[in-house]
């Protein structure tokens, strides 16, 4: 008995780990609970993109819910979003606002003219302070914010078809059930 | 075509390791000599198939062929050339290639030396490495194929890992796989002890050398390892407990578990069971680590690319190996108590104590590795294991190890005097005492510096008394023959590593400061003066230089230059600056520039005055170095006569069990 003691502790382990690749195909490991999902976004003014002198504040934005969209000239795969979000923001049915992330203005906008702009508002973060606030974790990343300013739903990484689809879609469609009652 | 080409190279080697697994083992069990004698040219078939398919995916990454995935994901146009050749093992597929590559050199390795053992044990052998190719071969094939292509083929490749790309990094997977894969040969002596229903002493001298070699090479790699950590990170860290660090930790804790138990199997024949099932222990954490890094089951900073795929695989195949053979083991392990009996003071109790206290050690470590899982599995929520864990139970296990080490070699085997006991304690214990007091003066009172000092002198007048004892007592040319040199060697690294890790741990100095040019830091005697920032550049990065000019008391040591680095594609890198030397390194990494309208130009920088800190690695070198030479001793090669006559034994045994 006392020699079968390894392998028994071995075939528990085994089950430890059978479990372990299960909760991970069911679970992204990369998901990193954000704790800003259902509070208010954080405060926020910055410069427009194309108009540095005028700012945009978390204020100016409240009303109509929106996608605050963080990409940079500088990030690869944004450049794999970027036709996702030409072909499906205008579907969307919410402002799509591009949030420039530690980006020089002049790449920003040479990347832009090459590539197309799908965003209603462009905003600049050069230093990347006010992506701190938002925790933000690296470029791309996405979040819904209603229409009082509260961010309702947030996807790291490039948005895909699939994640336009199954998660951003629903999630915009549950914001405009609440709008009208 | 050549991708091609080496995709069939890995078919062909997976076909004759199944030859090479299969054959034999038949032959062995139906005494067929024909069938018995496959074994070693199908092992050197599959090595060079193997060895095709690995130069081949060498020679796609320094002809830059695109085309295939593997090449384009992990190196550019850019890229120097010794960094393309290291950039074959930077990535999952690669370094499962590197991992069946090494296998097959140990594995060929093995069947031109064991020539001399018994026809059936050596079968049974080269078969069991043929079992485990057989499965990584299939991993490779199945789930990891290198040389897939990527069509259309593009101009220019993404970029290899900037972390890796380090000279510390080329060479420590290399290395630790070598060490990790060589545990392989312990394993299959162990598996083939079990199948032939008895474990020779002989067969036991002749693996230890492999063991030791083994060992050592996993000690390099985790030097490498933490070395680089220490370099690439910029933290100023040797060691995180991280879970893949402790992949490569718990073989290495089992391993040299190993080494002191295969002794006192091979000299006094006990304990056979518990050295089957170290050895068996040993391979399997480093299967474990394999899983553990490559499954993603894990996710930590050296978290690579998971696929549920291949977590499947690996768990069945770990499933196999290791619960097949535990499973042996508790069928077939030698059931009655062997060996020479033995006093509680004595040689072997030492060894058993410290035996037990590094198995336990892993144990302790596997659980805090695995912790964060099984928090998962009860829905603990997210639960880390950090240095806290480890830092306080780790040290408290090895105490034992410490306190018992130097006593160890005077003890006989059997019984042991306690009066010469007494008169080692008695030495040891002043000479680390009074250099405690001297310590004490020199650092303030730190408890921990003070205990570094006396652990270490504890350990090294140990181990040098029993050197002088050699000397006196044996004859000239028979005080130090290589397996003893290779034990003090290795003992006296332990009382160097010591040192190094707790005076570092104790009196290093450690500084955050935003510094603008001309601005200067005092720390650990030495004034850093921050000289601004300039533009540097290399083959395939841009970066911002600092520059920092050491003096001390007026005098000026060095300059020095930390790095921040973007390469291509925008990843970021810290390249700290260190400016080594034997009693203190002085290390400056580079932070962020910290104001943005570059009035003063000022920019966040670490500093930090590690006394000792470059013992540690001294230490693990020297254990590494006693590794080496221990093997090297004559006494381990098996002579003609005496194979002969294990032979003819293992012939009765056989028949016996018929």
């Amino acid at each position: 008995m006392n020699r079968l003691l390894p392998f028994i502790g071995f075939m528990l382990l085994v089950a430890l780990f059978g479990f372990g690749i299960w909760w991970n195909s069911r679970h992204d490991p990369n998901a990193i609970p954000t704790p800003l999902l259902n509070k208010p976004a954080p405060a926020f003014v910055l410069p427009k993109l194309y108009e540095p002198t005028q700012t945009v504040s978390k204020a100016d934005l409240l009303g109509k819910p929106y996608l605050l969209n963080v990409f940079a000239s500088w990030c690869v795969e944004c450049g794999a979003e970027h036709p996702v979000l030409e072909a499906e923001g205008p579907t969307l049915g919410v402002q799509l606002v591009g949030y420039n992330y530690k980006d020089a203005p002049a790449d920003a906008k040479r990347w832009l003219a090459e590539h197309g702009n799908p965003y209603n508002v462009l905003i600049a973060d050069e230093p990347g302070n006010t992506a701190i606030d938002f925790g933000v974790y690296g470029a791309p990343e996405s979040f819904l914010i209603d229409a009082h300013g509260v961010i309702r739903y947030k996807h790291i990484g490039p948005l895909t078809p699939d994640v336009v689809a199954g998660e951003l879609k629903p999630a915009i469609a549950a914001l405009q059930k609440e709008e009208t009652p | 075509m050549t991708p091609e080409l080496g995709q069939l190279a890995l078919i062909l080697a997976l076909l004759l390791a199944l030859a090479q697994g299969i054959l034999p083992m038949l032959g062995a069990w139906h005494g067929n000599r024909a069938l018995m004698a496959v074994a070693r040219p199908a092992a050197a078939g599959q090595a060079v198939f193997v060895a095709l398919a690995f130069g081949i995916l060498v020679w796609a990454f320094v002809h830059f062929d695109f085309s295939v995935q593997y090449v384009a994901d992990n190196s550019n146009l850019a890229l120097p050339w010794y960094y393309r050749i290291a950039a074959v093992w930077g990535a999952h597929e690669g370094s499962l290639l590197l991992w069946i590559f090494i296998l097959n050199v140990w594995t060929v390795a093995l069947a031109a030396f064991s020539q001399k053992l018994p026809e059936v044990f050596a079968a049974r052998v080269l078969a069991v490495m043929g079992l485990i190719a057989v499965g990584f071969l299939a991993f490779i094939i199945f789930t990891s194929n290198p040389f897939g292509r990527l069509l259309p083929m593009p101009g220019d490749g993404a970029d290899l890992n900037p972390v890796l790309q380090d000279p510390g990094m080329t060479f420590h997977p290399p290395v630790l796989y070598t060490g990790y894969v060589g545990f392989s040969v312990a394993f299959a002596f162990s598996i083939a002890a079990l199948l032939g229903g008895g474990l020779e002493q002989a067969w036991v001298r002749w693996a230890r050398p492999w063991t030791n070699i083994a060992w050592a090479f996993l000690t390099l790699g985790i030097v490498a390892g933490s070395w680089w950590a220490y370099a690439e990170l910029g933290w100023g860290g040797w060691w995180f407990w991280d879970p893949v660090e402790n992949a490569s930790f718990m073989p290495w804790l089992v391993g040299a578990a190993l080494i002191h138990a295969q002794a006192i199997t091979e000299k006094r024949g006990g304990l056979r069971a518990w050295t089957i099932l170290l050895s068996i222990f040993a391979f399997s954490l480093s299967l474990l680590g394999t899983f553990l890094v490559r499954s993603g089951v894990l996710t930590s900073v050296h978290a690579f690319a998971s696929d549920p795929r291949r977590g499947i695989f690996i768990l069945i195949f770990l499933t196999l190996v290791v619960g097949g053979s535990l499973l042996l083991y508790a069928l077939r392990a030698p059931k009655v108590a062997s060996g020479k009996p033995f006093k509680p003071v004595s040689r072997e109790s030492a060894l058993l104590i410290g035996n037990l206290m590094f198995a336990v050690a892993a144990a302790m470590v596997l659980l805090g590795t695995l912790f964060p899982l099984i928090g998962d599995a009860l829905n603990l929520g997210r639960i880390s294991v950090g240095p806290p864990y480890f830092g306080f139970l780790f040290p408290l296990l090895m105490l034992p190890v410490v306190l018992l080490l130097p006593f160890g070699p005077f003890l006989r085997w059997g019984k042991g005097e306690a009066l010469m006991l007494k008169q080692i304690l008695l030495r040891a214990g002043i000479a680390a005492a009074a250099c405690a007091i001297v310590a004490a003066f020199f650092v303030d009172g730190q408890l921990k510096a003070i205990a570094g000092v006396a652990a270490a002198v504890w350990i090294v007048a140990g181990v040098l008394l029993y050197a002088y004892k050699r000397w006196r007592e044996m004859p000239r040319g028979r005080r130090y023959p290589a397996e003893m040199a290779g034990m003090l060697l290795a003992h006296l690294g332990v009382g160097v590593f010591m040192a190094g890790v707790l005076l570092s741990e104790s009196l290093s100095v450690t500084s955050d400061v935003r510094m603008a040019p001309g601005q200067t830091e005092h720390i650990g005697g030495y004034d850093f003066r921050f000289d601004g920032v300039h533009r540097a550049s290399g083959p395939n990065w841009r970066a911002d230089q600092g520059v920092i000019t050491v003096t001390r008391d007026g005098r000026q040591l060095t300059v020095m230059h930390p790095q921040k680095r973007t390469y291509l594609r925008g990843q970021v890198q810290t390249e700290s600056a260190v400016d080594a030397g034997i009693f203190r390194d002085l290390y400056v990494a580079l932070g962020e520039p910290m104001d943005a309208n570059k009035v003063e130009d000022a920019w966040s920088l670490r500093l930090y005055y590690k006394p000792f800190i470059r013992w540690i690695w001294g230490g693990g070198l020297l254990m590494m170095l006693g590794g080496f030479v221990c093997a090297a001793d004559k006494r381990f090669r098996l002579k003609r006569a005496a194979a002969d006559a294990v032979a003819a034994e293992s012939l009765q045994v056989q028949e016996t069990h018929a």
